[in-house]
């Protein structure tokens, strides 16, 4: 099953309860998804800074020198802000290469998302209990994207958990289940893009990346994963201005969105959407199957 | 009227409110608030009692229905009236995948536009939607009416067996072994009486029969290297 649910705000005012309205949505997709959850949120524009959100199952040994071995490694300052097994690393964007080169000398350390706005989330557990660790009610943003996974095609683990991230401020979730992601995945090695997990989402996020790479837009990725990517599938993918939303061409995995002058909502099902402000008077509807749609700020 | 917070109560306690029901009630008005896109709302009624329900619906809503008459006002998620035995369902919205599926009586309206597979397998159910329909509608269907006011998806009538399906507008493209089908005098007599029941003013002149072409009833070796 996986539960999956997005709110793109329209509304600058709505920006600081972004986090708190996604928490109450993404606990409401609990029995769709209860071994894990995750979050990617979008937040503030610091110009010339990027973040990096990194995790450790010993964060608290590996974390509290983490910011400053790397500033030594670099030569350059990083800032670390801890929520949890989880850390916003922030830094110089010229010097996002160093630090992930760093990083991955380090053992026990795992990067989880890299942008100037976007931030990832995820562990194993009860959606709530996911939520609350990284107090995800407190954040604010202009869009974000939540999962609750059931896992079908590989084990519970927090890299097996969704949001995956796909390149620069992309993130991707999913649900449904691939069934050519091994050939896949030996293709895509193939073609120098590696995955780290058995996980089938994990090889589309990795497929999307490679298109990218090749020269495609997000949309000119999603059109071409219609035709490479066989299996059901319902992704939302997140994008440092939007997201978007595209459903396999048989479209049996749910997908429901509502549209307001406030904001843009997605969700598994409507029961997700039911407590957003102004949903009796929103515009819902079920996106149709193997359409790209996109909203963009 | 009796009226159920449904939020409140519980769906267990609604449906067994509703079960309780007996031929000879007369608690027949019922009213179901904070529907909340919740799931299996009034499933497997078996009296002729009257249920509205304020606000969308979730998965299965009506389900195996006998007798009694739903109301949604709002749209409906997957697989609403599947296993229809008897009664009506009406949905003011729109209605998610699978409406109607395997339904083998009754009547389901839905006011907008219903998703893929609508009326899959159905097996005497009638279906009116004054919208449009989705891909894979009526997937095996075998009999009963399935009646479009709008347009249809792709793979129309794939695979059906002696289900009628009219459509008004246009198909995208029909299913395995489904054809267009030469309108009659008794099929604009069913039509007329099935809009007539669904609110419809639709002219059944407008509308185009399709049915099974029956080429696949009966194995042909001639196509066996499609197997």
């Amino acid at each position: 099953m996986c539960g999956i649910v997005g709110l793109f705000l329209k509304d600058k005012s709505l920006e600081p309860q972004l986090g708190d309205m996604l928490t109450d949505m993404l606990i409401t997709m609990t029995d769709r998804g209860p071994d894990s959850a995750g979050i990617a949120i979008y937040g503030d524009d610091e110009s010339g800074t990027s973040k990096l959100t990194v995790q450790s199952d010993e964060a608290d040994t590996l974390f509290p020198h983490l910011a400053e071995t790397l500033t030594i490694e670099i030569g350059a300052p990083v800032s670390l802000s801890r929520k949890d097994t989880h850390a916003v690393l922030t830094i110089a964007s010229d010097k996002v290469a160093d630090v992930r080169k760093a990083l991955k000398k380090m053992d026990g350390v795992r990067l989880m998302s890299r942008g100037d706005t976007l931030e990832i989330y995820k562990e194993v557990g009860l959606p709530k209990d996911v939520a609350a660790r990284f107090e995800v009610s407190k954040m604010s943003g202009s869009h974000g994207i939540g999962h609750t996974r059931m896992a079908t095609e590989s084990a519970v683990t927090t890299m097996g958990a969704h949001p995956f991230n796909t390149g620069d401020d992309q993130c991707l979730v999913h649900n449904g289940s691939l069934s050519n992601h091994n050939s896949l995945r030996r293709k895509l090695a193939r073609e120098g893009v590696y995955t780290e997990t058995q996980n089938d989402t994990e090889v589309a996020a990795a497929y999307l990346t490679w298109r990218m790479q090749e020269g495609d837009t997000l949309g000119e990725a999603l059109e071409s994963s219609l035709d490479d990517l066989d299996g059901f599938f319902t992704f939302v993918v997140g994008t440092k201005d939007g997201f978007g939303v595209v459903r396999d061409p048989i479209a049996c995995k749910p997908a429901v969105m509502a549209e307001t002058d406030q904001y843009v909502a997605f969700g598994s099902e409507y029961r997700a959407l039911v407590n957003l402000p102004g949903i009796e008077d929103a515009r819902v509807w079920e996106p149709e199957p193997a359409t790209v749609y996109f909203w963009n700020h | 009227m009796q009226t159920f917070d449904l939020e409140e109560n519980g769906l267990r306690a609604l449906n067994e409110a509703l079960h309780a029901q007996a031929d000879d009630t007369n608690q027949t008005a019922w009213e179901i608030v904070n529907a909340k896109g919740s799931h299996a709302i009034a499933v497997g009624l078996d009296a002729p009692i009257e249920v509205t329900v304020k606000g969308s619906t979730g998965y299965y809503c009506a389900g195996m229905n006998k007798q009694a008459t739903v109301n949604i006002h709002g749209s409906a998620g997957p697989g609403v009236a599947e296993n229809m035995m008897s009664g009506k369902v009406v949905i003011e919205g729109d209605a998610s995948q699978y409406a109607g599926a395997t339904g083998h009586g009754g009547l389901l309206v839905i006011k907008g536009n219903a998703a893929s597979r609508c009326g899959i397998s159905m097996k005497g159910i009638n279906i009116v939607v004054h919208g449009n329909i989705g891909h894979m509608s009526a997937f095996m269907a075998q009999s009963g009416n399935l009646v479009v006011c709008g347009d249809a998806g792709d793979a129309l009538g794939d695979s059906c067996y002696e289900a009628r399906l009219f459509v008004r507008g246009e198909v995208k493209s029909l299913g395995a072994d489904c054809e267009k089908k030469e309108m009659r005098p008794e099929h604009i007599e069913i039509l007329k009486d099935l809009l007539e029941q669904a609110g419809s003013d639709a002219k059944p002149e407008e509308f185009t029969r399709y049915g099974s072409a029956r080429n696949l009833y009966n194995f042909d070796v001639d196509n066996s290297g499609a197997y």
